[in-house]
């Protein structure tokens, strides 16, 4: 009887667990990535579908397999046992050739998603932008006019003067025209060549519509790079614990036309 | 072999039989009971986490009297709820699931299975348990001192750990004795295992060979042999990040940093640095709890199915190659981390090499239940339960396996999921099943069935209703150890957080039956026989239940058979003890 | 009275192993039935002490190389504060020393081992070569302190700077190493002439294995030391 009520159960479950997923909502909520704004994108999301069939094909078979033979092979009256043909040599064979091959596709194909990212240098034209990430806010930072950034020095940092990098625009004359924004500006269809650092601890930004995360690392000079598609306003939040505020660290990209960015870009230097 | 290895002379005084303890058995116990409080305060901090996400402002009753800075009147604070969380990961991890599947069972039941009369060296092991539960006694110490707790996970990752107070609450005294805890806590796991690698090397009796010894003994060998290599590891880790704490050393913490508007003394450091040694320890210790609840899972179910699994030998190579490939894949919880990318794809190839094992494993569980003849009960049904857990917490797995999908899924509620469902419930199901299943031998009682069965569905329906829907978070974009929900894209996704609070409370709950079966059955349960399951291995072949102090009664066990002999004409029914020195017959 | 950590008195003769594999019966032959399905395995002469001593060396090898890893890591991020520290002279008489006591404590084992075959009747020859290996110890730890007394009064503190601070981790952490295996000598010096707790061949065995690791482990160190710091 539990062996039955076992059965119907997990088969159930594994429905109702897919459900979901076809669904693409659960309790109304959109349980799916959202449109995706990326040049790099795709090659992501498309990797994620190939990956969602295949596991989802293991998982319903495995289920629907498990309750099946306990339904079938459990509390049974007597009965001879027989053995599933081709005995333990049959499973590893099996999950050699089916997984090993399914699991190195995934990782070679994959490596074209990733390498699209990361292995890919920033292109040469890219607009260089500078992101601070502190508990608990990120602050942007663009070279001005001058096309350079002025000198970072921790100990001038002031917030209470708005001055987020510690720039020291006395001494120091590129940093005299830096504009520091509390939001991403970027515009449409242009490669930003973001660079990183961390003003304290451990930090990471994160546009799920950009399929892009990349923590900071104190210490070290990251960068990612990236091609906006569609103009918009996105929330950009920080994904590695850094503190009580952790929650609440959040900023926008906000995507503009090139013309509306060469304005806002003209309005940050007055 | 244990000719020359005499027991040590049975206890008389209540504090050398029940709290110094050189006896394996009662040892184990301990460690069992370590692990129950463990578990319960853990299951408490996660209620406490899941009723702030979704009722931010709700006072939890008597959380103000614990900590008047973290929860003023109960409410619990931003800091405190990734306080609460510290904990809950660092006792779950540390204190439930490598001590009870592991040191709990396996210390009583290793020496009992190989035929021997103790662990090699009882002295040790009795060390073992009390440096346990020093360390134990330091973490939750934590909870009492200035801050509270630390708030930087149970990953601890610097500098956010590493340069004390300027980076938050509970990241002064309350880090620092975290610190402290996990570096004893190490000392007491590398001697623990030392103990049961010697004791399975030395110590089995005539005529248990390592291929005769059982599934359940070999999985608590390999993960001992996992574990002397990982703690060895975490234990000089965490001496580096107190000395950057509290002796102004630079292990971890580069130059330059404005913490809290005061720029560190330090230099050089690498965050990264911490994260590569902790994760060397950090993979290898997820499998240090999964791999005995598969030999716990794999030898309940072969006893109850009355038939050997295909092979149990291939389990047995298959949780070897897991440990050994354990090893490779630490970087893929750092794909994002800021090292180098290509280093990247070569730990997500062994990554997913490990399916491969896996899934032979599950083809192997499946393909023995074809054909067999399943005993239904409460320890069956958590096998049945763990099997359907691993695999679903498995498949997440191809996911996040591959770097260019964790883009998009680091540090996302997929992850939580992941491992909430792979490692914490399915050992926790092993856990049980163990429990259920060794029960009238630890105490001459059954534990009741109908109650067990209870258990056993309301966990399975509550678990699942919890952690199926974290990946659905986690494909959202849903963000991890968040103390609130105030984002944009996360308020829509509260209603599915209620969902899951209510599920976690449901199933919280529903552990009170097995709280009160344990308990209830302690004393009142059914009279067990010797060997209540017909079950083929030593432990069952003991004269009494529970064993005698020296396990055998003075005799030394010989073993004539291999393991599993089930399904056979004999004397006995349809199964032949190891110790028995009758013919096995033919197979029924 | 027997425990597990005193075997019978036969034990502390010299045991000729007995292998025998396949067949049946062996030495058992009382306790099986004629042509059972027997594969009775002789007692073998593995003793859970060596093995013991072998599995906490491979712990205590994996945390060195934790540290050794953390040290080529930190060197390698290239910062500028990497620096270079002229090793204390005196390291190399402590390594002398360890030496010594590695061939001295060889010598008190294979006293020993005759003591117990009763070649030898006379313990101080023995004790004489244990204490000798205990003072050579001592030497070596003392000299270590001695070293870190001569950073100290070169300025070179546990925090100064990241070759000084893995100098002091690397000492320290081994030394306390030694002193357990120090700790690990005195016990099996005490039980040498101790009537109630002989000394077994295991744990003299397994006290000297450490000790030899510790001095393997510090030449390797040094190495380290002189190599990268």
């Amino acid at each position: 009887m539990g062996g039955k009520i076992f059965a119907v159960l997990v088969v159930i479950i594994a429905i109702a667990s897919a459900v979901p997923i076809i669904n693409h909502t659960f309790l109304g909520a959109s349980v799916t990535p959202p449109e995706d704004i990326s040049t790099h994108g795709k090659a992501i999301d498309d990797q994620m579908s190939v990956t969602m069939a295949e596991a989802g094909v293991s998982f319903l078979a495995a289920q629907l397999i498990l309750g099946l033979f306990v339904w079938q092979f459990a509390n049974r009256k007597g009965g001879a046992t027989k053995k599933f043909p081709g005995g333990a040599a049959a499973m590893v064979i099996v999950a050699f050739l089916f997984v090993g091959a399914e699991v190195l596709a995934l990782g070679l194909v994959g490596s074209k998603a990733w390498a699209m990212v990361y292995f890919k240098p920033a292109a040469a034209d890219a607009l260089q932008v500078q992101a601070q990430a502190g508990q608990f806010a990120f602050y942007f930072r663009y070279p001005g006019p001058d096309g350079k950034f002025g000198q970072i020095h921790p100990d001038k940092i002031d917030e209470g003067n708005s001055n987020f990098f510690g720039l020291d625009p006395e001494n120091d004359i590129p940093a005299r025209d830096d504009i520091t924004s509390g939001e991403l500006v970027v515009p449409v269809g242009k490669e930003v060549h973001l660079m990183m650092h961390a003003k304290d601890v451990g930090h990471s930004f994160y546009v799920r519509e950009l399929r892009i995360q990349q923590d900071f690392v104190p210490g070290l000079d990251l960068s990612v790079h990236f091609t906006a598609t569609k103009v918009g306003k996105y929330e950009i939040v920080c994904t590695q614990l850094c503190g009580l505020g952790h929650y609440n660290m959040k900023s926008y990209l906000t995507v503009m036309s090139q013309e509306d960015y060469d304005k806002w870009l003209k309005s940050q230097s007055s | 072999m244990s000719d020359h290895v005499a027991v040590h002379a049975a206890p008389t005084s209540f504090i050398r039989k029940y709290v110094f303890s050189l006896d394996h058995k009662i040892i184990g116990l301990q460690y069992y009971g370590l692990a129950l409080v463990a578990v319960v305060t853990g299951m408490v901090l996660s209620w406490i986490m899941r009723v702030h996400l979704v009722w931010p402002n709700a006072p939890i009753p008597g959380l103000g009297f614990l900590s008047k800075t973290g929860a003023p009147g109960g409410v619990v604070t931003p800091e405190y709820y990734l306080q609460l969380m510290t904990m809950h990961g660092t006792l779950m991890v540390f204190f439930v699931l490598t001590n009870a599947p592991f040191a709990a069972f396996g210390n009583y039941f290793l020496p009992i299975q190989i035929g021997a009369e103790d662990m090699a060296f009882p002295r040790f092991n009795m060390m073992s348990f009390w440096t346990t539960f020093v360390a134990f006694c330091v973490l939750i110490a934590a909870f009492f001192v200035g801050d509270g707790p630390p708030l930087s996970g149970w990953t601890g990752y610097a500098p956010l750990s590493a340069v004390g107070g300027d980076a938050g609450p509970g990241q002064a005294v309350g880090q620092s004795l975290w610190g402290i805890s996990i570096f004893i806590f190490c000392i007491a796991s590398l001697l623990g295992s030392l103990n049961f690698i010697a004791t399975t090397l030395d110590l089995r009796t005539k005529g248990m060979t390592l291929s005769r010894m059982p599934i359940v003994t070999w999985a608590w060998f390999i993960t001992s042999c996992i574990s002397l290599l990982a703690f060895a590891v975490l234990m000089p880790a965490c001496l580096l990040l107190v000395l950057d704490r509290i002796a102004g050393t630079s292990f971890f913490i580069p130059a330059g940093l404005n913490v809290g508007d005061h720029i560190q003394p330090h230099q050089g450091g690498s965050p990264l640095l911490w994260q590569h040694l902790f994760w060397f320890f950090g993979h290898p210790e997820v499998y240090i709890a999964i791999l005995p609840a598969i030999g716990i899972v794999s030898h309940i179910l072969i006893c109850n199915m009355r038939r050997n699994m295909l092979s149990h030998k291939v389990l047995i190579y298959c949780m070897m190659a897991i440990g050994f490939l354990s090893y490779m894949v630490w970087g893929h919880h750092m794909f994002l981390s800021g090292m180098n990318p290509f280093s990247a794809l070569v730990f997500s190839f062994p990554t997913l090499m490990i399916t491969i094992p896996a899934t032979i494993m599950t083809l192997i569980w499946l393909g023995s239940l074809y054909g067999s003849n399943l005993r239904i009960n409460s320890a069956s049904l958590f096998c049945l339960g763990f099997i359907s857990m691993f695999v679903s917490g498995g498949v997440s797995g191809f996911f996040l396996a591959q770097p260019s999908i964790d883009i998009y899924l680091h540090a996302t509620y997929f992850v939580v999921g992941h491992f909430h469902m792979v490692m914490g419930v399915a050992a926790i199901m092993g856990v049980f099943a163990g429990t259920y299943f060794w029960f009238p031998k630890m105490t001459g009682r059954m534990m009741n069935e109908t109650l067990g069965r209870w258990h056993f569905f309301l966990t399975l329906i509550g678990t699942y209703a919890i952690f199926m829907p974290f990946h659905y978070l986690g494909l959202a974009g849903n963000v991890r150890r968040y103390s609130a929900f105030q984002d944009d894209f996360l308020v829509p996704l509260i209603p599915v957080h209620k969902f899951i609070t209510y599920a976690a409370l449901f199933t919280g709950a529903a552990q009170l039956i097995f709280i009160f079966n344990l308990i209830y059955s302690r004393f009142k349960g059914a009279p067990a026989t010797a060997n209540p399951w017909e079950c083929t291995s030593l432990e069952w072949s003991t004269p009494s239940s529970p064993p005698p102090f020296d396990n055998f009664g003075g005799q030394h066990p010989v073993v004539y058979h291999d393991p599993y002999q089930y399904g056979v004409k004999s004397s006995t029914g349809d199964y032949v003890m190891q110790t028995s020195p009758e013919r096995v017959g033919e197979t029924l | 009275m027997t425990t597990i950590l005193q075997p019978p008195q036969a034990e502390l003769d010299h045991e000729p192993p007995q292998r025998q594999t396949g067949g049946p019966g062996g030495n058992f032959r009382n306790l099986a039935p004629a042509g059972g399905d027997l594969r009775a395995i002789a007692d073998r002469s593995g003793e859970p002490t060596r093995t013991g001593i072998w599995v906490g060396l491979a712990a205590i090898a994996m945390t060195f190389a934790a540290l050794t890893s953390a040290l080529y890591v930190r060197e390698g991020s290239g910062y500028a504060d990497w620096t270079h520290i002229e090793l204390p002279q005196i390291l190399w008489f402590n390594t002398l020393a360890l030496i010594l006591g590695s061939i001295t404590l060889e010598r008190a084992r294979h006293r020993v081992a005759a003591f117990m075959r009763n070649e030898e009747h006379d313990r101080s020859v023995p004790m004489f070569w244990l204490n000798a290996t205990m003072a050579l110890g001592l030497v070596f730890v003392v000299g270590q302190y001695l070293a870190w007394l001569r950073l100290r009064s070169e300025g070179l503190y546990l925090p100064t700077n990241p070759n000084s601070s893995f100098f002091y981790v690397l000492t320290g952490v081994h030394v306390i190493h030694v002193l357990g295996g120090l700790g690990g000598l005195s016990r099996a010096m005490f039980k040498f002439r101790s009537a109630t707790h002989p000394l077994r061949r295991s744990t003299m065995d397994a006290t000297s294995y450490y000790w030899h690791f510790m001095g393997v482990l510090w030449v390797y160190l040094m190495f380290i030391l002189w190599l990268k710091l």
